[in-house]
């Protein structure tokens, strides 16, 4: 199922909407979101809290069905009536990556397990996912912690070492979540930096929910969201995001 | 790649001590076991010590240990002459009290007739009675040692020999003197109650009473059959074994059987009840890890596996941990600690169970969570 779809879009929402609740607690959530990300796009969704950005995150990851409208996941489309909860874990495990606000890495494993767990997750020998984790390791520049525990990380480090983890079955899509939201500016740059240089080189597509002015610039587009819709789509150019 | 093992590794420091907890816990369920089953054994050790079919004893009493029994010291000869008896003895129970090397020390006596029925069934150490005064032999419990000499009443015996695992239903170490000897620490006066009873014009009774008359019976002769012949005189009553054994379990041990019986299951429960609280509790640890292990695409069984795999490691060190603890102290115990390998493997079994059972609380918790719990702040 998987496979380069060119400059087809890896995400595609069209008129995505959640409500929580019946009757006067009926709360809508998102509201005829449509948008889409193609290969090599790191894309920004902002918004205030509480306007859906988490929820569509959810949504987009898979682990919250849309109450309307059609999801298109690097060429598959998502709750049409086929899909089981086993068949869309195989879709998050196979094609989507996680980079989370607090990393969260596995405590108990070091940094090559965490991200050889995912391998392993996949049906990869441990040896091979191991040997794996540690290329992707040290392509992020943390091979030299890869025997270290996530309490023993600094807050840049632990990052480095959950994207890792989220590339590690090479994945279309990537989303994070506030990735850089612990980090100080300089660190939050590089993170981002890191994540456009993935996007372009592995042809991904990916979206990054956050708060953090400091790396609006490295975007190809910002989504604005509000009350559950989408206002704004603002593409940037080229020469703000490379200033 | 083990997760559980993974996670236990990481946390060793606090998940031995879990399991040590744990394990004094099941030390305690393990040892009610042993005390129980060492209770029995205790109050049956005096019944089968002397290896007889019979015992006979007052009329209308069921002696000599659930209740007071008193027959006349020529009843053993005429037992002896019954059809069917390959030998009779007379036996005399009392419990004493008195000091040896500063200590208390509290005795079960046993009198008996050397060379008939209802001696010692062993000597570990030193000799039989070989006088017919003031020679004795001790169970090792007592602490006493061949060449000891200790004050039972008026006189002093020394000790010749020693016994192993000889003790009374209460716990008391068993010395066994000759009858003669034990009746008159049981039945004669002190010399100013006598002088008194005298002043009186009472002349001091007899001594020559016993507690049981005890029957080993011919081989091709049933102890019943026995046992129905010395129930027609109607002046003594008669026992046999299995019937003695069942008086004791059920009279006299009864109520510390049943109570010793209740605390063992109590703990049990208790048990059981911390078991799944301790697998609960380190479910509940990890819901943010269990969650993100769900956004990632791990499989339920991966989940599961974590939680039934660190409960069961959980009850199977905390059950090492206990019975070696127990098997470490069970001799130190003022009584006897009695293990026995289907006591250990049946409370294995059951914490096996306990661990599965509790588990299931954890993996409810575990399945339930939500992915998307991994994306909240």
């Amino acid at each position: 199922m998987t496979g380069d779809t060119g400059g087809r879009p890896l995400i595609e929402l069209e008129g995505i909407a959640k409500h929580f609740g019946e009757g006067e607690t009926r709360v809508e959530a998102l509201r005829g979101i449509t948008l889409a990300v193609g290969p090599g796009e790191v894309v920004g969704l902002l918004g205030p809290s509480g306007s859906g950005k988490t929820t569509l995150l959810n949504v987009i990851g898979c682990v919250l069905e849309p109450s309307a409208g059609r999801m298109v996941l690097d060429g598959e489309t998502v709750y049409d009536g086929r899909w089981t909860r086993r068949d869309l874990r195989q879709l998050r495990l196979r094609k989507i990556g996680f980079v989370f606000q607090f990393h969260n890495l596995l405590p108990f494993l070091d940094s090559t397990d965490n991200v050889a767990l995912v391998l392993d997750l996949a049906g990869l020998p441990v040896a091979e996912a191991r040997r794996r984790a540690n290329e992707l390791l040290d392509y992020l520049e943390v091979g030299h912690r890869r025997h270290a525990f996530p309490a023993a990380l600094s807050g840049g480090e632990a990052q480095r070492v959950a994207i890792a983890r989220a590339l590690a079955n090479r994945p279309r899509i990537i989303l994070a979540d506030e990735p850089t939201a612990a980090l100080d500016s300089s660190r939050a740059r590089v993170v981002v930096d890191l994540l456009r240089r993935l996007a372009v080189e592995q042809r991904a597509a990916i979206l990054v929910v956050t708060h953090d002015e400091k790396i609006y610039d490295r975007f190809d587009r910002i989504f604005h969201l509000r009350d559950g819709a989408l206002e704004v789509e603002r593409p940037l150019t080229r020469s703000r995001r490379k200033s | 790649m083990n997760l559980a093992y993974r996670d236990i590794r990481h946390h060793r420091g606090r998940f031995l001590l879990t399991c040590l907890g744990l394990g004094l816990l099941l030390a305690v369920v393990l040892s009610m076991l042993g005390i129980y089953r060492g209770l029995v054994a205790d109050a049956l050790t005096l019944v089968r010590a002397p290896a007889v079919d019979v015992w006979v004893v007052e009329s209308g009493t069921r002696g000599p240990f659930a209740e007071a029994s008193r027959i006349p010291g020529d009843t053993r000869e005429a037992i002896a002459r019954l059809h069917g008896v390959a030998a009779a003895g007379s036996l005399t129970y009392q419990s004493v009290e008195t000091r040896h090397r500063g200590r208390r020390l509290r005795l079960q006596v046993v009198g008996y007739e050397p060379g008939r029925p209802g001696g010692p069934p062993r000597i570990v150490e030193g000799r039989p009675i070989a006088r017919s005064h003031y020679e004795m032999i001790a169970d090792r419990a007592s602490g006493l040692l061949p060449g000891d000499r200790v004050r039972l009443g008026r006189n002093i015996f020394t000790v010749v020999g020693l016994t192993e695992n000889l003790v009374s239903s209460g716990g008391d170490p068993v010395v066994h003197l000759t009858l003669r000897d034990s009746q008159e620490l049981q039945f004669e006066l002190a010399p100013s109650a006598a002088r008194r009873q005298m002043a009186r014009g009472t002349a001091p009774g007899s001594t020559d009473f016993v507690n049981a008359v005890v029957v080993r019976t011919r081989p091709e002769i049933a102890p019943e059959r026995v046992a129905e012949t010395i129930r027609r005189w109607r002046r003594l009553s008669a026992l046999t074994r299995a019937e003695q054994e069942r008086v004791l379990t059920r009279s006299v041990v009864d109520k510390a059987r049943k109570q010793i019986g209740f605390f063992t299951t109590l703990l049990l429960v208790v048990s059981a009840v911390i078991i799944a609280l301790i697998i609960y509790t380190m479910t509940m640890d990890k819901l943010r890890e269990i969650a993100t292990l769900k956004l990632i695409g791990a499989p339920d069984r991966t989940i599961v596996g974590l939680v039934l795999q660190q409960a069961l490691a959980m009850g199977i060190l905390g059950y090492t941990f206990g019975a070696l603890l127990i098997l470490a102290v069970a001799d130190h115990f003022p009584r006897r600690v009695i293990l026995r390998p289907e006591d250990g493997l049946g409370l294995g079994i059951a914490v096996f169970l306990v661990c599965l059972l509790a588990s299931g609380l954890g993996v409810r918790l575990a399945l339930s969570v939500d992915p998307a719990a991994a994306l909240r702040g």
